[in-house]
């Protein structure tokens, strides 16, 4: 890929996520941030990469630490993202019931 | 194996970059949040499987072992861990993905004499290794594994100074001369960074600088995509980096302050480097059966969180407090300040976990007006959110925050741990006032004997 191309995505994608995120309310920062988090962890694609081109074993053994702390990343911070919007999502469940004729959340 | 047609590869990832989107424009309301999430999994599922079968790989068995090895170390703690203990958590994931990035960047440097490829490298280097190493001191300051205060001594500007130009020296030879020595001195010149730009930012300030990380992180990923000529981990990572920028600087304007003078106030001496003095003025201080007669003869109470419900796992008994006061007919509120605690919206999710029903957690916006109607705010391990010193005394290190107008209750009662000041290290007038009652102790254990005087009425 050239760089001028490279370049036109790099911008498009700044362009993007000032877009998607813009208007996001301090409800969900916590989550958003850990999402965000998660995302990142896509370096594993990476990590791969180099560690499937090492030929020396001392590079193969960085390589793979890479490896490591990427999937940590990108497992870890799906998993927790998952589970604090699931107390999000049960909570409208639970509210009618326990809020004394509290309507849905939004 | 025969390896997968480019275009196809193209489009794969393609694929997986619309769905990180998709996830990230999820994310940001709740009604579709969490489906969001379960789309960005899948998009890295899919680009993880693509990498597998688009790119001649060796090691195999041995990659995949370490995925097994990322996945099982991460998972479980994901799952079990406190909601209390969350920021550290991310700021621990955070600091992960950027020390990998790093790590896949020195791996490059050999395979590239292209000036430009260099300097991605480079710039992924240092900003990686700086994630990694803040991430971390962060994490020890939010597990208090060290001083919550901000760690500041004579010379740090200076000595931050020498590193940051020794930085640009050590970078400007890795680009000229590919140098793996020099790209090692770089990285751990990185980490000497990270940790000095950490370590004199104070309690209050931490949630902004793991949002700030976080986005660093994502600029080290964006440009180790330029260094492998990765789309994929282009957008991503650039996706990060500007919604992580947005995160920042909303919570930065949240506290009425300038990114920049949360990370260099405390170089100055000024930012949260305050007294630590405690006051000789005589407080009020109450009993639990005082506090639970004032709450359960009262109309309407508002109830302010902050870090020391956190940290005293309390949020269950205040949703049970909450919970038995509405059953004495009273009308109860959350206010939440959108720095309360320590990361972005944690009082949310933790008040979330104890089921406290979404419309009664109130904004500040919101909620601000509604204080001058309530009987009691009642104010449970909350300090700088509320203290009046951010409206009145323009010499304040918090000067400009905005905060939560509980002076303007009938009544307000703090639950604290002792008088020491708040994170940023400065004393509340508002605990002297003549509203102003205090129960002493953890708030755990002072919320439950509120709740059982409470019972008893």
């Amino acid at each position: 890929m050239d760089g001028m191309s490279l370049l036109t995505i790099t911008v498009l994608a700044v362009f993007v996520g000032f877009e998607v995120v813009s208007k996001v309310s301090s409800t969900l920062h916590t989550p958003l941030m850990s999402g965000a988090n998660a995302i990142h962890g896509i370096i594993l694609v990476g990590a791969i990469i180099v560690a499937g081109q090492a030929a020396d074993p001392w590079l193969l053994a960085v390589a793979l630490l890479a490896v490591v702390l990427a999937t940590a990343n990108l497992v870890g911070g799906f998993v927790v993202t998952d589970r604090m919007l699931h107390m999000f999502h049960a909570r409208k469940q639970v509210a009618p019931k326990e809020g004394a004729g509290k309507v849905e959340g939004r | 194996m025969s390896l997968l047609d480019p275009v196809w590869t193209s489009l794969l990832y393609l694929a997986a970059a619309v769905f990180f989107i998709l996830a990230l424009r999820g994310l940001s309301s709740p009604r579709t949040a969490r489906r969001g999430n379960l789309i960005g999994a899948l998009g890295a599922l899919i680009a993880v499987v693509t990498v597998f079968l688009s790119s001649r790989l060796e090691n195999i068995p041995w990659i995949l072992a370490a995925i097994v090895a990322g996945s099982a170390v991460a998972a479980p703690v994901a799952r079990r861990v406190k909601m209390t203990q969350m920021p550290q958590l991310v700021a621990l994931f955070n600091g992960v993905g950027g020390g990998a990035a790093a790590l896949v960047a020195l791996l490059e440097l050999s395979h590239t004499d292209d000036p430009w490829v260099r300097l991605a490298i480079v710039f992924t280097l240092l900003v990686g290794a700086v994630s990694f190493a803040g991430s971390g001191v962060t994490f020890a300051k939010l597990q208090e594994l060290m001083t919550t205060r901000p760690v500041v001594f004579k010379g740090l500007p200076a000595v931050m100074g020498v590193v940051l130009l020794a930085a640009v020296a050590a970078g400007a030879a890795v680009i000229l001369t590919g140098s793996a020595a020099l790209a090692v001195l770089l990285l751990v010149l990185g980490l000497a960074a990270g940790v000095l730009l950490v370590l004199p930012v104070g309690g209050a300030d931490v949630p902004i600088v793991i949002s700030l990380l976080n986005a660093f992180t994502g600029l080290a990923v964006a440009a180790s995509g330029v260094v492998l000529g990765n789309v994929l981990l282009v957008v991503a990572g650039t996706l990060v980096g500007a919604s992580g920028t947005i995160l920042t600087r909303a919570m930065a304007a949240a506290m009425g302050r300038s990114v920049a003078g949360i990370l260099f106030g405390a170089f100055r001496g000024g930012s949260t480097a305050g007294s630590t003095a405690v006051s000789e003025r005589p407080v009020r201080s109450s009993s639990a059966e005082d506090v639970a007669v004032l709450l359960g003869y009262a109309q309407r109470v508002i109830i302010v969180p902050g870090y020391g419900l956190a940290v005293a796992q309390g949020q269950h008994t205040a949703a049970e407090l909450a919970q038995a006061l509405e059953a004495r007919g009273i009308e109860v509120d959350f206010a939440i300040h959108p720095v309360a605690g320590r990361m972005p919206g944690h009082m949310n999710v933790l008040l979330a976990e104890a089921n406290v029903p979404y419309e009664s957690l109130k904004e500040m916006g919101e909620i601000n007006p509604q204080f001058k109607t309530a009987d009691v705010a009642l104010v449970v391990g909350a300090n700088d959110v509320v203290n009046p010193a951010a409206k009145t005394s323009s010499g304040s290190p918090i000067y400009g925050m905005p905060i939560l107008e509980v002076a303007d209750a009938r009544q307000v009662v703090f639950l604290k741990r002792s008088m020491r000041p708040g994170f940023a290290g400065i004393e509340n007038d508002l605990l002297y006032e003549p509203q102003t009652s205090l129960l002493f102790g953890d708030a755990k254990d002072s919320l439950a004997q509120v709740l059982g005087a409470v019972k008893t009425l």
